[in-house]
């Protein structure tokens, strides 16, 4: 029987966590990912999970805590932000190197310059190239949804790799919504227990993690790493599926919205895509054909399916909340563009810079989008460069 | 935990947990720490082992090989202390659960870089936080595994490849950081500072009670490096015994905060029988660099001063 309930997406994910009943959790308090440790301690005070919880000093010490206690046969988890995340830049490579199936919930906000605790996905983004799977959510339901598909990804024998569950700060974390849960037992059945196969403490072997690794070996420690990132694909989808029959809602790549016939397309993550569906719904009763393209796994990048689902479109707006100062825009229009080119869909395409640092995006502003979408299918209009929506003038 | 007894023969005779194998150098007190301190767990006792980044994880876990008889995790250079703490909190979880049955000791090891400098905070943390395991710190006062560069380690006036003895320049003009202090600050139950000297009772017992008390602890081993320090392999042990007998290294232990000097010279010998072994402070030595020795020698002295205060000698 489903729980119907409401609750903000920072205690979403505890509730999630606390049916999961991790073995180790180190974490160190950020906004606005700090609920989270908040949460889980008070459970452990109260006895309602069995969780060892570590109030490590720093996010660089807790994901040194994750992969000490990860390597050593531990179902392990960390919650982190923005600088924390960046903080813990090195060894985040370190955990996905190792192969080890940590899970961080990463609670979006943007890197400071200037010192900002708002919603944006430059600290995630950041970490795109770490080795780490990454799962973002639209709301509280979809951070509670992928949080307990993530360790089913993480340390399958196919993986074996680390999993982002990410949130948009504030946006996300902290609003109040409507929220369907699962009770615990089916959770704890569909999770699983964790049976590593070599750890640290195994009693019967001694193992080693972590060697320097010449030349000669290193380049296929990189190779395999990336064999498990492209296989995570496949599992991704049969998790989902088996999520599905658990609970009714379904998962993928990405979620489609009125994209079927749509002429033109926004293609975005996170909560954006609340007020990109309320858009829509006003476009198509306009008659204007406008769909969305939201992205859930960016890591690993499903860019076939993603160009193949906008094959058709006449134009196509790729949102990014995160800023790569390469001046040719963000990270998820440049690869999505990589993408459809190497797909030959021949779409017009933009790539549009929103909601930093937690810029505020209305309805009128995706509408405006979509206008501009109509206007460079019909009449041929062209941006100098990436248009950042919403800017001061 | 009861008195440690000494038995030379049986520590000597049981089964090595440092593996021959390794890339250390000859004369490495580096090596000589880890071989030791690992002898003193009991046998049957298991065990996992941490490293910082550093000439000894480069050197013993050099993939396909390990050197370690044990579990052994290397992730970064500054994190040995919380990534120890994880391994640590692990056992605790997994014990509780009943998925671990053996016992299990938790030891990690750390150059000075790794220890006083870039890993203070780790380290700071994880002592705090009460974990039951033991940070050894083997000293060899520089930067060694990227080429003799300075640390908060290094002793004045050494010449090191940030520090270079120069016509304007007499080496390092700052004095050493002294770690051991911090650490007993933290109030953790066991602090000790040790090197090799004789047949190495002095590094068991504080091995040993370091490894057997619960909580917290913190060995500080004086070990010293052939290429950083400028001397011969079979030098190494007369470069420790006249640490000792100078007073620059005093053997001492923090037992629950109490201070115990270990060892006090009947005759302290003059700081130029350290000095004088070592290339690194061959500049000391000119004529008109006498003075900077005469500096070094009132720092000694100044410091084993205070530590007899604290031992309330």
């Amino acid at each position: 029987m489903a729980i119907r309930t409401r609750m903000s997406g920072n205690e979403a994910l505890a509730e999630a966590i606390r049916q999961i009943n991790p073995d180790v959790m180190p974490a160190f308090p950020i906004t606005p990912s700090t609920e989270i440790p908040q949460f889980v301690s008070t459970m452990v005070a109260n006895g309602e999970v069995d969780t060892e919880f570590i109030p490590v000093e720093s996010e660089h010490s807790s994901m040194s805590a994750a992969i000490g206690a990860s390597a050593a046969g531990a179902r392990t988890l960390t919650a982190t932000s923005s600088a924390g995340l960046a903080y813990m830049w090195e060894v985040v490579y370190v955990a996905a190197s190792s192969r080890l199936p940590i899970v961080m919930a990463v609670v979006n906000r943007g890197l400071t310059g200037p010192l900002n605790i708002n919603a944006e996905h430059s600290d995630s983004m950041g970490a795109r190239d770490s080795g780490w799977i990454q799962i973002y959510a639209e709301n509280n339901q979809e951070a509670y949804d992928n949080m307990l598909q993530a360790y089913r990804i993480a340390e399958h024998e196919q993986v074996h790799l680390p999993v982002m569950i990410c949130q948009d700060g504030f946006i996300t974390s902290h609003a109040v919504e409507n929220i369907s849960l699962l009770e615990d037992e089916p959770v704890k059945k569909f999770v699983g227990e964790y049976e590593p196969q070599h750890y640290l403490l195994k009693e019967e072997e001694a193992m080693a993690v972590g060697p320097y690794a010449v030349s000669n070996y290193c380049m296929e420690a990189k190779k395999a790493q990336a064999e498990a990132m492209i296989r995570s694909k496949q599992v991704i989808l049969d998790v989902a599926k088996d999520y599905e029959q658990l609970s009714g809602r379904s998962y993928g790549f990405y979620e489609g919205y009125r994209l079927e016939d749509a002429d033109y397309a926004v293609v975005a993550i996170g909560s954006v895509c609340g007020t990109t569906k309320d858009a829509i719904d006003r476009l198509r009763e306009k008659g204007v054909k406008a769909g969305l393209l939201k992205v859930r796994v960016f890591r690993p990048f499903p860019g076939e399916e993603f160009a193949e689902a906008l094959r058709g479109c006449k134009a196509v707006a790729i949102m990014d909340r995160a800023e790569s100062y390469s001046g040719q825009g963000g990270p998820l229009g440049a690869e999505l563009m990589a993408a459809m080119y190497r797909a030959k869909v021949q779409a017009e395409a933009v790539n549009i810079m929103y909601g930093l640092s937690g810029r505020d995006v209305r309805v009128e502003d995706i509408e405006k989008v979509y206008a501009d979408l109509q206007d460079m299918a019909e009449n041929g209009k062209t941006f100098a460069q990436y248009p950042y929506l919403g800017l001061r003038e | 935990m009861g008195e440690t007894t000494f038995n030379f023969k049986e520590i000597q005779g049981r089964e090595e947990r440092l593996v021959p194998g390794h890339r250390m150098c000859a004369g490495c007190g580096g090596t000589i720490a880890v071989r030791n301190v690992l002898k003193a767990l009991h046998p049957g006792d298991k065990a996992v082992i941490g490293n910082a980044t550093g000439c000894l994880e480069v050197s013993s876990y050099t993939y396909p090989y390990s050197s370690y008889e044990d579990s052994y995790i290397h992730s970064a250079f500054e994190n040995a202390g919380a990534t120890l703490s994880g391994v640590e909190t692990a056992y605790k979880a997994l014990k509780k659960k009943g998925k671990v049955g053996a016992e299990y000791k938790f030891i990690t090891f750390g150059g000075d870089g790794g220890t006083y400098d870039i890993g203070l905070q780790s380290l700071s943390g994880a002592m705090e936080r009460g974990h039951d395991m033991v940070y050894v710190c083997y000293d060899n006062g520089a930067y060694m595994n990227t080429g003799i560069q300075r640390s908060s380690a290094t002793p004045s006036f050494a010449d090191t490849t940030t520090t270079p003895a120069g016509k304007y320049s007499v080496g390092k003009t700052q004095t050493r950081k002294d770690l051991a202090t911090i650490m007993a600050a933290h109030n953790i139950p066991y602090v000790a500072q040790t090197t090799y000297i004789g047949n190495m009772k002095d590094l068991y017992v504080k091995a040993e009670k370091a490894i057997y008390t619960p909580g917290g602890a913190f060995l500080n081993i004086m070990a010293p490096c052939p290429r950083g320090w400028r001397y011969e392999a079979p030098d190494l042990v007369d470069i420790c015994k006249s640490a000792v007998e100078t007073c620059y290294w005093p053997l001492f232990e923090v037992i629950d905060g109490k201070w115990i000097l270990n060892y006090e010279p009947r005759k302290k010998l003059p700081i130029e029988d350290f000095l004088k072994r070592q290339g690194r402070f061959k500049h000391l030595f000119k004529p008109e660099n006498e003075h900077y020795i005469a500096e070094f020698q009132q720092e000694v002295d100044r410091r084993w001063e205070e530590l007899k205060l604290r031992c309330e000698m």
